[in-house]
């Protein structure tokens, strides 16, 4: 109830985000408080999983493999991580417009670790993404407590990232970014068959936050199409706060009904609600089905157009579709089967898994460029991807 | 004080007296009736790998990011 009113959307993006601090303070407070006097949670499973994943739409291919290992040492501390790679071939709307399709490869590298103190997890973790004109590094810490008879766990985390960004062809560009992130979390056992959950998110961004690669569009009756791209221009500050709640409850015949709400606000003015419903069903013992429908919105920011009307006309100009008003509708499906790999005393259990998700993307100010119609009448974009998780996992 | 911190004060006291500082409320779900919010079809995050990726996949064509329940940052979306 109380973080209904604190969440109440103001003006100030910046008194907003010291709110979320503060909320964070209070949070530490109150696990600091609380493990003097508490026992006995538990860590994550000891588990490997090894997942292809594949995304196609938009001119886009990304796919690639992904690896982790969770590993308990001892009964208080579990290490876990993850190597994922995402080769990409790119021929999206954006690249064909001003420059050529391309190859890239992005490595993630992640480690993480947890410890355990009667029913406080502590963890710390450290991730490395590396592409050849961009590199990112971050460095994550969160505290987990449960309390009131297990029923309740509360959860806050800070992070802290650093972006370099360089541009291919161009050996003088260098910038840099960084960002934190600040988290709080409650989930709450509401009944023997019901759990809530509410997460509360800002973040901060300072330092060079566009695409190197990206242009905006404007008016130029000098060019035989009567239209003309140049380099877009970013605010080098963004400050956004993030507020979701969610649901899951369990139904007859070992199912469960879930749902997810989300609601977001950022200083370029982009406003954005995300929601998900979604129906778990559990059958002859060793099958898994889910099936989930998302639906998200965003208004566009504050210095997007589709096609501004001379070059240098303000400040700040971007016609990222990903800066536009759209919205996209997914239908996804997971089936999982649990096996018994070997009969080694050491593994407990295994499964095979696949995911396949739906999406459509409508943008409703952003145009087809590649239309070829008369400048300003281009139809609106849109397009279609799938995405596929195929994953092997195994508890030992 | 401001309004902000006066705020969190309440909703820190209001969290602790559910911790069990106070005597007036226990919890309500006794853990031998938990069998139902033990099995899988209840787990938020059945596989941390794949749960990973789609955030990914949502967070670098979307504008919108954070209260994912997830630790992020820095994911390399240009």
């Amino acid at each position: 109830m109380v973080v209904v009113v604190v969440i109440n959307p103001v003006k100030n993006m910046n008194g907003e985000y010291m709110k979320v601090k503060y909320l964070i303070f209070t949070a530490l407070f109150i696990v600091v408080f609380m493990t003097l006097s508490s026992n006995a949670a538990v860590l994550p499973e000891d588990r490997a999983d090894a997942m292809y994943h594949s995304y196609q739409g938009g001119g886009m291919s990304i796919d690639g493999p992904s690896i982790l290992l969770r590993k308990k040492i001892g009964k208080s501390v579990s290490v876990s991580t993850n190597y994922y790679i995402d080769m990409v071939s790119s021929a999206s709307i954006d690249v064909l417009a001003t420059a050529s399709p391309y190859k890239e490869e992005r490595k993630e590298h992640s480690l993480s670790v947890d410890y355990l103190h009667d029913k406080t997890v502590l963890s710390l973790g450290y991730s490395q993404s590396k592409e050849s004109d961009f590199d990112a590094k971050s460095l994550h810490f969160d505290v987990s407590q449960d309390f009131f008879g297990d029923l309740t766990t509360l959860s806050f985390g800070f992070s802290k990232g650093n972006d370099e960004i360089s541009q291919n062809g161009n050996e003088t560009f260098k910038e840099t970014a960084t960002r934190a992130n600040y988290r709080l979390g409650l989930s709450q056992v509401a009944t023997k068959n019901l759990v809530l959950g509410m997460n509360l998110e800002a973040i901060t961004d300072e330092g060079y936050l566009n695409n190197p690669y990206r242009s905006y569009r404007y008016q130029d009756a000098n060019s035989a199409t009567g239209f003309s791209y140049a380099t877009e221009i970013y605010p080098n500050t963004r400050t956004s706060n993030a507020a979701s709640l969610r649901a899951r409850y369990f139904l007859p015949n070992k199912a469960a009904i879930y749902a997810n709400a989300r609601v977001f606000s950022d200083t370029w003015g982009i406003d954005a609600n995300t929601y998900k419903l979604g129906y778990s069903q559990s059958f002859m013992n060793n099958w898994l089905m889910d099936f989930h429908l998302r639906h998200y919105s965003q208004t566009s920011a504050d210095f997007y157009r589709d096609l501004f009307d001379r070059q240098d006309q303000f400040n700040f100009m971007a016609r990222d579709k990903e800066m536009s008003t759209f919205n996209d509708l997914s239908i996804g499906l997971t089936t999982r089967y649990l096996f018994k790999i070997s009969s080694a005393p050491w593994i407990k259990s295994s499964s095979i898994n696949l995911s396949i998700d739906h999406i459509q993307f409508d943008y409703e100010n952003f145009r087809n460029v590649l239309a070829e119609q008369q400048m300003g009448t281009e139809p609106f974009y849109s397009f279609s991807a799938n995405v596929i998780r195929f994953y092997v996992s195994l508890w030992y | 004080m401001n309004n902000t911190k006066a705020k969190c004060m309440v909703l820190a006291s209001i969290l602790l007296a559910c911790s069990g500082c106070s005597t007036s409320i226990k919890p309500w779900v006794k853990p031998y009736e938990r069998n139902n919010l033990a099995d899988p079809v209840m787990n938020w995050q059945l596989d941390p790998i794949a749960s990973a990726y789609i955030h990914h996949v949502f967070q670098a064509r979307e504008g919108a990011r954070g209260a994912e329940g997830t630790s992020g940052g820095g994911c390399g979306c240009n």
